[in-house]
């Protein structure tokens, strides 16, 4: 047992405790807008840590860079000025709200352990381009290193656990982690790239289990340039309806990811099957409900499921909801901010609702 | 540019010095690539043939569909017994078949000019890769309904799930303060940023007028656009 603590302790990472940078994803706060919203609550009001959220942030050029549109020279730079405004800030440790900027961060600072002149060019491209200076930030962690590390004083305050209300069984939980969280630098993620346990942590820990499938690991298939041009997005649906295909028969009450293409390609493709093919992978035709951990956390909270963005995604997550036994009303879900009724979008044809 | 071997151009990268380290052939990327399985594609042979530093060889991928079928998903960094990165190396040539215009001579390395018109325009000028607004139902029509309402509605519902649709101050989908577009700017063209965006316009340009497609300043009436964005020639698969 000894043994195995000290292996263990090998995958673990350092998570800072308090005082961070955040900045905000292209894609999380496009498609999970209110996935953002609810982890600056949770951390500032369920847990009371100091959290910047600077407008002067912006893209860290990832799907750019990684769809080779934007050179690694410029993408270095982009990055340095971020840390520049966390400077700026008092600050040293940096929460990238995305998994894909999660991993750039750590391939630049790593760059510069090892390339000290690719650092130094750096600095000099960032004085000559806006007169800034900036230092390497001491901790890098993304928001679902943070929330696993603060899994036990989040479950005090759950309302609810992932448990079904009926049978009093444990939900089963597929859990899929981006591949930059911890495929690149496998010491910068929690369990590494073997054994990932960022998700799998939270499940347990609130209550649900964990499915172990054979395309557990595998990629959700966005691909960059594979998502973004219209003509190559059969790469991207075949490699989603690989993993839906080997979860399936382990009957998952619902996915949970920490990448915010991994939610919406996971959401949206069991869509697109279900229309083109009439599949889908849960017993009722309704397909399998997709959660951020950020809702996953808010929802056990219970925080109100259309304050926190529930109704935005494709696959619809009542049936989720009433299997825990989470009380929500119907007529709130489409009212806007201004308290509005906005109208219903329409019914997908084979996708139930 | 004729004395200087495109091995040599690799070099430069300092992702390619960090990527490609002694590879023994051992097979192991291709085995755990998503995009072998679903692509002709083999990293562990463009890994060969680069090593080999033949620039006939070199030369035969930057004009290649090959190097354009990597999803960047960075399965192999995991994998590799020597700790090698064949994704990086693909990025690396990418890079430099964008910059001496062998991309327009595949139909994925095209594509190119879409990205870099959508995505690469969107990151100067917005200051993210992609807002509600660059996400038009009729572009993505695997979006579903939900999305299209969410579309219709985004100030209603980003403002009711705590963003801050389009106006100043902090929050999901914000305005960019103009200064900090303005740096953004600047870092492309200090860094090479703009000049790469500029090399993918030039021969994609030189390129319609090779294939008789319009081209425009904007995706709108812009037959080159819409070609490169759609066509798919099946001709990619195993």
């Amino acid at each position: 047992m000894e043994i195995k603590k000290h292996y263990w302790n090998e995958y673990q990472k350092e998570i800072a405790q308090d005082d961070y940078f955040y900045e905000r994803s292209c894609i999380r706060q496009t498609f999970f807008p209110g996935s953002e919203a609810t982890f600056l609550k949770i951390l500032r009001k369920e847990l009371g840590k100091k959290i910047v959220d600077d407008p002067r942030i912006h893209t860290c050029t990832g799907i750019g860079y990684h769809s080779d549109i934007v050179p690694f020279d410029t993408t270095q730079v982009i990055c340095a000025r971020l840390f520049s405004l966390m400077n700026g800030a008092g600050l040293k440790n940096y929460v990238p709200s995305c998994v894909t900027s999660f991993g750039i961060f750590n391939e630049v600072v790593e760059t510069w352990k090892h390339f000290p002149e690719e650092l130094e060019k750096t600095r000099e491209n960032l004085r000559k381009a806006t007169g800034r200076e900036f230092e390497i930030p001491d901790n890098i962690a993304h928001p679902s290193d943070i929330i696993y590390n603060f899994r036990k004083e989040l479950k005090q305050k759950m309302k609810y656990r992932l448990v079904n209300k009926e049978t009093g069984k444990p939900l089963k939980v597929v859990e899929h982690i981006g591949c930059h969280y911890s495929k690149i630098f496998s010491e910068q993620s929690i369990g590494g790239a073997e054994f990932p346990h960022v998700l799998a942590g939270m499940i347990e820990e609130w209550g649900g289990e964990v499915v172990d499938y054979p395309e557990r690991r595998h990629c959700c298939g966005f691909g960059f340039r594979q998502y973004l041009i219209m003509a190559n997005r059969g790469y991207s649906i075949a490699n989603s309806k690989k993993k839906f295909e080997s979860m399936k028969p382990y009957k998952p009450d619902f996915i949970v990811t920490n990448c915010p293409g991994c939610a919406m390609f996971m959401d949206k493709w069991q869509y697109t099957i279900a229309e083109m093919e009439g599949i889908t992978y849960d017993d009722y035709d309704k397909g399998i409900p997709v959660l951020t951990y950020e809702e996953m956390t808010g929802m056990l909270l219970g925080y109100n499921p259309w304050d926190i963005g529930f109704q935005i995604h494709q696959v619809q997550t009542e049936q989720l909801l009433d299997k825990i036994g989470i009380e929500y009303d119907p007529q709130d879900k489409y009212v806007g901010v201004s308290g509005i009724y906005l109208g219903e979008p329409e019914k997908p044809k084979n996708l139930g609702c | 540019m004729d004395n200087i071997k495109l091995y040599d151009l690799l070099l430069k990268d300092v992702r390619f010095r960090e990527g490609l380290t002694a590879c023994m052939n051992c097979g192991i990327c291709t085995a755990i690539c998503p995009a072998a399985e679903f692509y002709n594609y083999d990293p562990r042979q463009i890994c060969n043939q680069v090593q080999s530093k033949d620039d006939e060889k070199i030369e035969a991928l930057l004009i290649s569909e090959t190097i354009w079928y990597c999803g960047q998903c960075m399965s192999c960094k995991t994998r590799c017994p020597r700790g090698n990165a064949p994704a990086l190396v693909i990025s690396v040539l990418r890079k430099l078949s964008q910059e001496l215009g062998y991309f327009t001579e595949s139909e994925k390395g095209r594509q190119q000019y879409a990205i870099n018109r959508t995505i690469g325009e969107n990151i100067v000028h917005i200051g993210y890769c992609v807002t509600v607004e660059k996400i038009d139902p009729d572009m993505h029509p695997e979006q579903g309904p939900v999305w299209k309402w969410y579309y219709d509605n985004a100030e209603e519902v980003v403002d009711r799930l705590g963003g801050n649709y389009k106006k100043d101050g902090p929050g999901a989908l914000r305005i960019i303060p103009k200064e900090s577009i303005t740096e953004i700017q600047k870092i492309f063209e200090v860094t090479g940023g703009a000049k790469l965006s500029d090399s993918i316009e030039h021969f994609s340009e030189d390129k319609a007028v090779e294939m008789d497609l319009s081209f425009n300043k904007s995706i709108e009436d812009n037959d080159y656009f819409s070609h490169v964005f759609t066509k798919n020639s099946n001709h990619h698969q195993k």
